[in-house]
């Protein structure tokens, strides 16, 4: 009988402070495929699974950066070149009274990098993901804390991977169908 | 309640609550069976004032807004006015959530998600009033820059250029960062809800967050970057609105602290306005062990210090207009004080200069009732100080054979009182569907959510 592939093995915690502790013996033990799910967020724990992105202020800037330069090109063009209105001879590129829609189409693309750009980089929106499979998981939404060590990593293995986590004195370890 | 105690020896979230019962006391607002009655009748009521707002826009469409008492001089008559204070109502939602999260003021957890809410549904209360004093409003899209066959383009050296830019880029961001602070919440309600279409709809819109350490990290980032943007942001959006008076040469509108001043008075409208929600709302959903007497004491610290940041901009008024020299000036002031809207600015100087004075005492400040009636006083007299600025310099500006007089009629007042409506209907639909406080963020003010460090 061929079983249904699996995606990782689930181990669900009462606090926070059990689950840190159960992530970095994970690490320790050498397990890389490791994911950790909270209902809030914490930095010791990011910490503890290497977790650190530098893309997104990089994304960031650069998208306040496209967005100042398209608004103060729009409006050099729409002011010099596409209509020019000439008020008492005063110059056209009137670079002053540019500063505000500049100021603000900087604000718009910083936020539209900031925001689109989270959430690409988190994969969202992916409304199936493996680790719902598991009924308790909904837990983790509300007061549980869940570790998952994948069936992708190199040293996963079906019985020991479960005997580790087990010695991890969690609340459960279910498995997760991928 | 007792009025000697200082407000830091009170705990932000009362205790006795987990991170369980946090999460199922907030989330059961939305997903439990009993929906307050008190919800019902204010929705209804709101729902009534709104239709005002539509019936009297429908009939604005099909005549023009020659049914508003705009003439000339007075060409800025209510819509300028209710735009200038919707908007800044809307600047405490994003004070609360920014500047106070870059400050870390722990104490705004409680209130940022409604105060968030009620920042985007004053803009949408705001943004009718321009788009309908343009005359035509379907022609409205010609404030945008756009290729099209007159071959012309907006003039950007104009602040109501400037404004379309400010507002809309504020509309935009505000929903955002609403947005994603609701993400994790909606995650929530996704799995909490017992319902099939609450599991579809919230689980749709929460786009399938799982809570994942590496997503939260990043989504922190976001969160804290976004922030740091929308604190020049909100600056921005009300000193371009004042800069929509300052550029002008009217007497009373030309002055360079106006910025400074529009931006205080707006944060101080505002948190008159997140009082004002905040207070029947914790009472009507019991929800006083998260929102707590030294919330409400914060936010009145907050009334009081932009209140006497708002009565040093009147004394300057006052100053400019007598050190300036100018008869112009002198005549605006001199016309405040005796002129035939003398009323007016007395009563604003009573509601935002000596009412709020009542605040230096801890006694009314851990009073909600008395805040309640304070922050009342606020809301009216913010919209008067926009009435005053608007009509008093319009009617009477330079040449006394061009003065007028200016009244709103019952088209003006139908549709102020409407945008009332409309701006609480949307509330009340919020406080309904979405979970008004935000659960994650009041799950890491617990004392359950620290992390207890073993000896190594």
């Amino acid at each position: 009988m061929r079983r249904a592939p699996v995606y990782g093995l689930l181990a669900e915690f009462a606090d926070v402070t059990s689950l840190l502790r159960a992530v970095r013996k994970a690490r320790s033990a050498g397990y890389q495929k490791v994911d950790a799910y909270t209902p809030f967020p914490s930095e010791e724990l990011a910490e503890a699974l290497g977790a650190h992105d530098r893309r997104l202020p990089l994304l960031v800037l650069l998208g306040g950066i496209a967005g100042g330069v398209a608004g103060y090109a729009l409006q050099y063009w729409t002011s010099t070149i596409a209509y020019p209105i000439n008020v008492a001879g005063r110059p056209l590129h009137s670079w002053p009274a540019f500063i505000p829609v500049t100021f603000e189409c900087t604000i718009l693309g910083a936020a539209l990098m900031a925001v689109f750009g989270m959430l690409a980089l988190n994969g969202l929106p992916k409304p199936y993901h493996p680790v719902f499979n598991v009924p308790r998981f909904a837990l983790s939404s509300r007061d549980r804390f869940f570790l998952c060590i994948k069936a992708s990593d190199p040293r996963y293995d079906g019985v020991a991977t479960r005997d580790f986590l087990q010695r991890l004195e969690p609340f459960e370890v279910s498995e997760v169908a991928s | 309640m007792n009025g000697d105690r200082t407000p830091q020896s009170q705990p932000l979230i009362a205790p006795g609550y987990t991170i369980g019962t946090v999460s199922d006391k907030i989330s059961s607002l939305v997903l439990g069976h009993r929906t307050p009655t008190a919800w019902f009748v204010g929705f209804g009521l709101s729902f009534v004032l709104m239709t005002l707002l539509l019936y009297a826009i429908g009939y604005l469409v099909l005549v023009g807004t020659g049914i508003w008492g705009l003439n000339v001089p007075v060409a800025w008559g209510f819509a300028i006015i209710n735009f200038v204070w919707w908007i800044g109502i809307g600047h405490a939602g994003t004070l609360i959530s920014a500047i106070l999260l870059l400050l870390r003021q722990e104490w705004r957890t409680s209130i940022n998600r409604f105060a968030e809410a009620m920042t985007l549904f004053a803009v949408a209360s705001a943004g009718i009033f321009p788009l309908l004093h343009v005359g035509r409003p379907w022609l409205a899209y010609w404030l945008l820059p756009y290729p099209n066959t007159m071959g012309v383009w907006p003039n950007f050296r104009s602040p109501l250029v400037w404004d379309v830019f400010a507002v809309s880029t504020y509309a935009t961001v505000s929903a955002l960062f609403w947005y994603v602070g609701l993400i994790p919440d909606l995650a929530t309600l996704r799995d909490r809800s017992k319902l099939k279409v609450g599991q579809i709809v919230y689980g749709i819109l929460a786009m399938g967050w799982r809570g994942s350490v590496r997503h939260w990290e990043r989504y922190e980032t976001a969160v804290l970057l976004l922030a740091g943007i929308c604190t020049p942001l909100v600056i921005s959006v009300h000193t371009v609105v004042s800069l929509d008076f300052a550029v002008a040469i009217v007497p009373g509108w030309h002055a360079t602290f106006f910025p400074p001043y529009f931006v205080a008075g707006a944060i101080y409208a505002g948190f008159a306005m997140v009082l004002t929600l905040a207070i029947p709302l914790r009472k009507a959903y019991g929800l006083e062990g998260l929102i707590t007497p030294r919330h409400l004491n914060y936010m009145g610290r907050i009334l009081l210090a932009t209140g006497l940041v708002v009565g040093y901009a009147y004394m300057m008024e006052l100053f400019f207009a007598w050190y300036s020299g100018d008869i112009y000036e002198e005549y605006m002031m001199a016309n405040r004080f005796r002129g035939p809207y003398a009323p007016f600015y007395w009563t604003l100087i009573f509601c935002n200069g000596i009412a709020i004075q009542a605040l230096w005492f801890q006694r009314v400040r851990s009073s909600a009732l008395a805040l309640f009636i304070i922050a009342m006083f606020v809301n009216v007299g913010m919209w008067l100080e926009r009435f005053v600025i608007v009509v008093t310099s319009l009617s009477r500006d330079f040449l006394p054979s061009s003065w007028g007089t200016y009244a709103g009629t019952r088209w003006d007042w139908m549709m102020f009182v409407g945008s009332i409506g409309l701006f609480l209907t949307l509330f009340f639909l919020f406080i309904r569907f979405l979970p008004m406080i935000s659960i994650f963020e009041v799950r890491t003010m617990l004392p359950e959510s620290e992390i207890e460090e073993e000896h190594r």
